[in-house]
């Protein structure tokens, strides 16, 4: 457990090219190694205080103070329009990216503030990797999907990228279905396959924290449910945030949950508590309105 | 379900006759033009015309060194307009941000692509002959080509661009890749062969182009091949003109001129096939996605 900590600390640098078939890499996939068979203590990794986000001049959150511990799986869950999808978004800065955007507040990771004037978002964003709704592959080799991350970040040896190729795929759980098919076009993979592949290419650059954007809602029944047996096995080594339209979902695959509306965090809690006791009406009215 | 009079089908039938009618029209016109200097022109053309230079006070030979200039000058406003236009489409489209400046950036080259070119040769004149001292020349000639091709070549550039789907740009950011890493590995890619087809486009409309070159280095008569790009040269489509307008002789010349008119048509042709087979397999490509 020791040696995963310490791959994950904020200054890890990965992909240390001199130091091929490093140990490090290894470790930190092999779950044995995470066999102390305790739990690290309750910890947070994610710290939002008074947070509030305009797009332009409309206000899309207000004073959301939402922590989200390490090596948990955290749903959220709202309806349409609450701001889910911003919230996840501010956690690895891609809303930088929206012209007149602004925020508020502050956003930890590790107790450092990520909005502060020092921090690389370049690697904060190899840090906090972010699956998309829609699966995105990219128009090249399922190959080249998986190695891009660690290519741009200054791998070259083919023997090191084959090698972190298919652990992704592996933990994934693509391996067994792509392994004889790497230089195939990833656009000619099932949707459920391009969303597998779409994780395994984050997990390639080793994040630490995977924000997921509803992973499942443009897959049927079947590929819904390897993904989430996914999270569940990806949870023990990262810290998994995921926002789902599906209420069973969230209850299925996460240790806590918290409910958003109208740009607020209503309520959160463990997830049995959310989905069997609500403290706040709001919460209980969604959640039954939505189940009974 | 008729309105008074005149049903709809009978107008939907009206109006598809009038668009077809339009159609076969222009085809036809275009159909002439062809037909004309085609069959005035092949008579001329042999191995003689294609490869050497005028003779008799240009009564007889043939028109190698415009071939050769035109080549040349064409290729020295690509070396100006491709780079050039790719990075300002990149800028524009990737970096700038939305404001005013950029609008004003935008409005601009829509008007530069609207002046006409016999403007563009007299700047070619002021700029490159005279401000920078090259002299009538080929590399005074095919800048202010380039500069002529600019606008369509940033246009289409930007066109090209924005066909990349945002998703491929944020995966890329959301990886941790810089800007310029994202733009290289992710959207040029599968960019370039949309915006070579602008390029060559552009370009094939510049090759035919008299008004820039005819102060810049086009020359009414050299019986050699320019030696450096400080030379002047013959091209094509000044020889036409000279041969149409200028000559001492017109009417006997004039089988020259349909030659010269088919050996340039020909060129341009064959550029913009060049253009259609990249977007096709651009297309394909796209499809298979690699
Ligand atoms: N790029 C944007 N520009 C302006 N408003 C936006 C933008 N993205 C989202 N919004 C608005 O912000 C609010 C929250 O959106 P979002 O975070 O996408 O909600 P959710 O993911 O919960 O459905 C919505 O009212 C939405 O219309
Ligand atoms: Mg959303």
């Amino acid at each position: 457990m020791e040696a995963t900590m310490n791959l994950k600390d904020k200054d890890f640098v990965p992909f240390k090219e001199e130091q091929p078939n490093s140990s490090r890499v290894v470790v930190y996939y092999d779950p044995k190694s995470n066999g102390t068979g305790k739990r690290p203590a309750r910890k947070e990794k994610v710290k939002v205080e008074k947070l509030a986000f305009y797009y332009g001049t409309k206000q899309a959150l207000q004073n959301i103070n939402l922590d989200i511990i390490a090596n948990e799986v955290t749903a959220l869950i709202g309806p349409s329009g609450c701001g889910k999808t911003t919230y996840l978004r501010i956690i690895n800065r891609m809303n930088d990216l929206i012209p007149g955007s602004r925020i508020e507040g502050k956003v930890l990771i590790d107790g450092e503030d990520i909005y502060g004037p020092e921090v690389d978002v370049v690697e904060l964003r190899r840090r906090v990797g972010l699956v998309f709704q829609q699966p995105n592959p990219f128009p090249k080799s399922i190959y080249e999907n998986v190695a891009y991350g660690p290519r741009i970040h200054g791998i070259r040896k083919k023997s090191l990228l084959d090698e972190i190729v298919e652990e992704s795929l592996k933990q994934a759980a693509l391996w067994d279905e792509v392994k004889d098919r790497f230089k195939d076009s990833a656009l000619s993979l099932s949707g459920g396959q391009q969303q597998r592949l779409c994780i395994a290419r984050v997990l390639a650059v080793r994040p630490e924290i995977l924000l997921m954007d509803e992973p499942t809602s443009a897959l049927d029944p079947v590929a819904t449910q390897r993904i989430e047996d996914l999270i569940r096995t990806l949870a023990s080594n990262y810290t998994i945030i995921i926002v789902t339209h599906n209420m069973q979902q969230a209850a299925r695959i996460s240790d806590t949950t918290a409910f958003f509306l109208l740009g607020e965090m209503v309520e959160q809690g463990k997830t049995s508590q959310i989905f069997t006791r609500p403290r706040d009406r709001r919460t209980e009215e969604y959640i039954t309105g939505r189940f009974g | 379900m008729t309105r008074k009079g005149i049903s709809k089908y009978t107008r939907e039938k009206a109006a598809f006759s009038i668009l077809r009618i339009s159609l076969f029209l222009v085809l036809l016109i275009l159909g002439i033009i062809l037909y004309d200097i085609a069959s005035k022109g092949l008579g001329v053309i042999s191995w003689e015309f294609l490869t050497q230079p005028p003779r008799a006070g240009m009564t007889a030979g043939g028109i190698f060194p415009a071939m050769v200039g035109t080549f040349y000058v064409t290729v020295l406003a690509a070396l100006l307009a491709v780079p050039l236009g790719i990075a300002t489409a990149i800028y524009l489209n990737e970096y700038a941000q939305k404001g005013s400046l950029t609008r004003l950036i935008r409005i601009s080259l829509r008007n530069l692509a609207g002046v006409p070119s016999i403007v563009f040769g007299l700047f070619g004149v002021a700029l490159f002959v005279q401000k920078f001292g090259w002299g009538a020349s080929l590399l005074a000639a095919g800048m202010t080509l380039g500069l002529l091709t600019l606008p369509v070549t940033v246009t289409a550039a930007e066109e090209a661009l924005k066909t990349v789907p945002r998703s491929y740009r944020e995966g890329g950011l959301a990886l941790g890749a810089t800007r310029w890493q994202m733009i290289s590995t992710l959207v040029l890619p599968p960019a370039i062969p949309g915006m070579l087809t602008g390029v060559i486009l552009g370009l094939a409309r510049a090759a035919g182009e008299t008004a820039p070159i005819l102060f810049t280095g086009a020359a009414f008569f050299l019986p050699f091949l320019p030696g450096s790009p400080f030379s002047q040269f013959m091209a094509l489509p000044y020889h036409l003109f000279v041969l149409a307008t200028q000559h001492h002789d017109i009417s006997t010349v004039r089988p020259l001129a349909y030659g010269t008119a088919l050996v340039l048509l020909v060129l341009v042709f064959l550029l913009n096939l060049g253009a259609i087979v990249l977007r096709y397999r651009f297309r394909g490509h796209l499809q298979k996605g690699r």
